[in-house]
């Protein structure tokens, strides 16, 4: 039995009057992949937030590796060796490709390690055509690929992605499969998506927020055959 | 780049000795070393806005910390060295304290803006109102709008008799701006330097990767302080008094203007703005017919609207496209087109 | 009890000033989210046209209440149409620029007016309280800015022009996507803001000497009272000057006028780290 690497014991978050997550109870073993999904505003960004800091939740706990982080700074989350992709895509935009990765990898090693690393990943990922260019030059699909790169770079065992596939080509979807499937191998990876395609084809276990609450909990394949799934989520969406 | 760092170092150098050298020819040193020390205080906010991301407001209260520290330290002791030694300690650790207070609340941009020039108006009223003989510290009078003259100026270490004045005051100064130059340019290859730059460019990324911003940005603010503090520190010794108008809120403008001017994002702009500035208004010192600040204010409106980038950054690409091209036809179009560019952004 | 009496109306007056100092910043950050750093310049130039305006005969409180507005307005719409306009959306560039040009109009009314204290005799006499002596201008002071307060919630509330304005001030691009074009918003407003600094410079400039620099000693206290006020314009604007005159008069009496200012300054940083929404930001919501 894999230890458990993340879990929320009644993870809730108000805004005002509006709860937005309610009293989730959530937990991901070592090396499992994790798609979050549901309509929007079922809470799955919010819970999302809770877990890497950038909210502090209003009840309930969040522990990793059996440590509480409740509350804790994003930076703090991160230490750990947890990596952590946005939903918009947050990179250094005056900066290229190999500094943007040096950074990352920087705060695990020496420097000079953390540059032989940057040169390990953009080999990896690809990235060496562009390795010398601007993040502010570069198209989305890009960006969005040396983002899951800083998160590589870090060599983490948990992954938390927000929408890595959003507005992206058809290509760069296949590309994104790969790597996320590589990342399986040392880390535990939860993706918070919409593109149900994009969740097919890289096979996982769903977890479905409905109205800031979990509804269920399968593979990707039994979660799209429930009516239940499809009343709330998919055929709302047509 | 990398690989050119110890050649342009050396090549830095050569021309710092060589200017250090030429330029009392051209400038007295008396008007020199207030120049020099200007862009020592130049530097200090480029460091910290055009690298950190920091805009600060009240950079002259560290200018006027500084200078207010060496003095009245100077007064108390009867020699340089501590007093030299407490006006870079004392500014950096005022920051680090009102660093952490605004950094680890997460107030960013305006309200950054707002508190350091508040706090550089709070030192500038209860200076100006420190008149009365109950505000003494040590055997030092504050003074008040008179300011704090008499106290003992710079000597070579250890002898409190051998005065450090005239000529050899602008070499060591020119000598400090020199050091305080390359600090810089090794704090901003240090892994340090570089963090602080994804910072500037994008703080939640930089915690996302794991990095305290908040204690990050308070060490730099501290440091771009110290820099002051010590530019404060020659320049007490160099006016032989200190005076209220240090703290000013016109002070501090002129300290942004330099920046502006020169070039945020270099090391070099900021020093090359001050210098340059400063030795204008020197110049426009000496005519009465129109009013210097006024031209101060349109030079700063000017580039704000049509050069943002400033002056160094503006030569440094243009030197770049003629020297890749060697036709300086197509340059001179660039440079038309670029400010094409400018004005439309 | 006379003593009572006479602090009471400092305190008010010292609000009401506050208030009338801000109007015009608030109105131009609340619209526009320009901070306009040349405000304090804008309303010693209302008191530069007061004083010219009276030396040429004109009766006080026209030049005062507009004469000033109107020419300050109108530098302030030349300034949006030949600067600002360009800078919609940075705002650091904007204060940047508005800096420049706070330190353009000190070096001309240098130059048009020389460095020297000018001044105009306040057109209504005090009276005496006890052994007190009481500025009977305090109280025309806080009627203005009573009436100004009232008016513009008043406007904002009842207008249809007021309703465009409070839509632009939450939603600009809504506002925009509605069919108000922005750029005529934005003109209208600097010049309401520019009209109503050069009000307040007019109103006071009978208390104070006038020197090319006094602009100085108004902006920082604008620019505090406006932030800390937060996003809701009017409740904001009398919130936070009611808290910074208390604040500043109890310390004026207790110590002295330098330490009135500094508590104020002071209580303002201690605000913003407490509450960086502004006052506003945290409590009222909503309200405007």
């Amino acid at each position: 039995m894999a230890e458990t690497v993340l879990e929320t014991t009644g993870l809730t978050m108000r805004f005002g009057g509006v709860v937005a997550t309610d009293n989730v109870n959530f937990s991901l073993k070592a090396r499992e992949l994790r798609c979050l999904i549901g309509p929007n505003g079922a809470g799955k960004s919010t819970f999302f937030k809770c877990i890497t800091g950038l909210l502090t939740p209003s009840e309930g706990q969040v522990f990793m590796r059996n440590q509480e982080t409740t509350g804790w700074h994003p930076h703090e989350v991160a230490s750990l060796g947890v990596g952590i992709k946005t939903q918009v895509p947050n990179v250094m935009d005056g900066l290229t490709v190999v500094e943007n990765i040096w950074m990352a990898a920087r705060r695990f090693m020496p420097s000079k390690e953390a540059s032989d690393k940057a040169q390990d990943v953009i080999e990896r990922l690809a990235l060496g055509s562009i390795a010398k260019a601007e993040l502010g030059r570069l198209a989305h699909g890009e960006r969005q690929r040396v983002e899951l790169g800083l998160v590589v770079a870090a060599d983490p065992w948990l992954v938390l992605l927000d929408e890595p596939a959003a507005g992206m080509t058809a290509g760069d979807v296949d590309r994104m499969s790969a790597i996320i499937d590589e990342m399986t191998r040392t880390a535990a990876v939860v993706i918070v998506e919409h593109d149900m395609q994009f969740i097919r084809s890289i096979a996982s276990t769903v977890t479905v927020f409905h109205q800031g609450a979990i509804l269920m909990e399968d593979h990707v394949d039994k979660v799209m055959a429930d009516p239940i799934v499809r009343n709330v989520y998919l055929g709302k969406k047509a | 780049m990398s690989r050119s760092w110890g050649r342009q170092d050396a090549a830095t150098i050569v021309a710092a000795i060589v200017l250090i050298w030429l330029m009392p020819l051209l400038i007295s040193t008396y008007t020199l070393t207030v120049l020099v020390i200007y862009g020592m205080l130049a530097l200090s906010l480029g460091l910290i806005w055009g690298f950190g991301g920091i805009l600060c407001f009240g950079q002259a209260a560290f200018f006027g910390l500084g200078a207010y520290t060496y003095a009245i330290a100077a007064i108390n002791v009867g020699e340089s060295t501590l007093p030299m030694i407490l006006a870079v300690f004392v500014p950096a650790l005022f920051a680090a304290l009102l660093g952490a207070m605004m950094f680890y609340g997460r107030l960013t941009d305006v309200y950054l803006g707002v508190i350091t020039l508040v706090v550089t108006l709070i030192l500038f009223k209860f200076v100006n109102s420190s008149a009365g003989p109950q505000y003494v510290i040590g055997e030092a009078r504050l003074g008040g709008f008179n300011g704090i003259p008499g106290f003992h100026t710079l000597n070579i270490p250890g002898q409190p008799d051998e005065y450090i004045w005239g000529d050899a005051l602008y070499y060591v100064c020119a000598v400090a701006l020199l050091a305080v130059y390359f600090l810089v340019t090794w704090l901003l290859r240090s892994s340090f330097g570089r963090i602080a730059i994804g910072i500037r460019e994008n703080e939640t990324r930089v915690s996302l990767m794991g990095y305290d911003v908040r204690a990050r940005k308070t060490i730099l603010f501290a440091i771009g302080a110290a820099i002051a503090g010590l530019a404060g520190a020659l320049f007490a010794n160099w006016g032989e008094i200190v005076t209220p108008g240090l703290f000013s809120l016109g002070q501090s403008a002129e300290i942004i203007i330099w920046c502006i001017v020169g070039g945020l994002g270099t090391r070099l702009g900021p020093i090359i703005g001050a210098a340059g500035l400063a030795y204008l208004k020197f110049l426009l010192g000496q005519q009465s017919l129109i009013d210097n600040t006024l031209i101060m204010g349109i030079i700063l409106v000017l580039f704000v609207l049509f050069l943002p980038k400033g002056i160094v950054p503006a030569v440094a690409s243009l030197w770049k496209a003629s020297f890749g091209r060697r036709s300086g036809r197509k340059s001179a179009r660039r440079r038309h087109m670029r400010r094409v560019d400018s004005a439309n952004g | 009890m006379d003593l009572s009496f006479v602090i009471l109306v400092e305190i008010f007056y010292a609000v009401a000033s506050l208030a009338l100092i801000s109007a015009g910043l608030a109105v131009v950050f609340g619209m526009m989210k320009v901070i306009n750093l040349a405000h304090g310049e804008f309303m010693m130039m209302g008191g530069y046209a007061t004083i010219t305006a009276v030396q040429l005969g004109v009766n006080v409180f026209v030049a005062m209440l507009i004469i000033a507005p109107l020419i300050v307005g109108l530098i302030g719409l030349v300034v949006e149409r030949l600067v600002i306009r360009h800078l919609y959306g940075r705002l650091v560039d904007t204060m940047l620029a508005t800096w420049g040009l706070s330190l353009f109009f000190i070096g001309m009314a240098t130059m048009i007016f020389g460095n020297t204290t000018t001044s105009i005799t306040t057109p209504i006499t005090g009276f005496a309280v006890g052994d007190y002596q009481i500025n009977g201008y305090n109280f025309f002071i806080f009627f203005v800015s009573a009436v100004l307060l009232i008016s513009m919630y008043v406007l904002l509330k009842t207008t249809r022009l007021g309703l465009i304005a409070r839509g632009t001030m939450q939603r600009s691009d809504i506002a925009a996507a509605l069919g108000y074009s922005p750029d005529r918003i934005y003109m209208a407003t600097f010049f309401c803001g520019s009209a109503l600094s050069g009000l307040a410079g007019a109103v006071l400039a009978p208390l104070v000497g006038l020197v090319p620099t006094s602009g100085g000693a108004y902006i920082a206290k604008a620019f505090i009272t406006v932030i800390a006020g937060g996003p809701s314009l009017i409740v904001g604007l009398i919130s936070s000057s009611s808290l910074f005159g208390v604040v500043n008069q109890i310390f004026t009496f207790g110590i002295s006028p330098v330490f009135g200012d500094v508590a104020l300054l002071i209580a303002a940083v201690i605000l913003l780290r407490l509450l960086p929404q502004g006052v506003t930001g945290k409590f009222f919501k909503g309200k405007m």
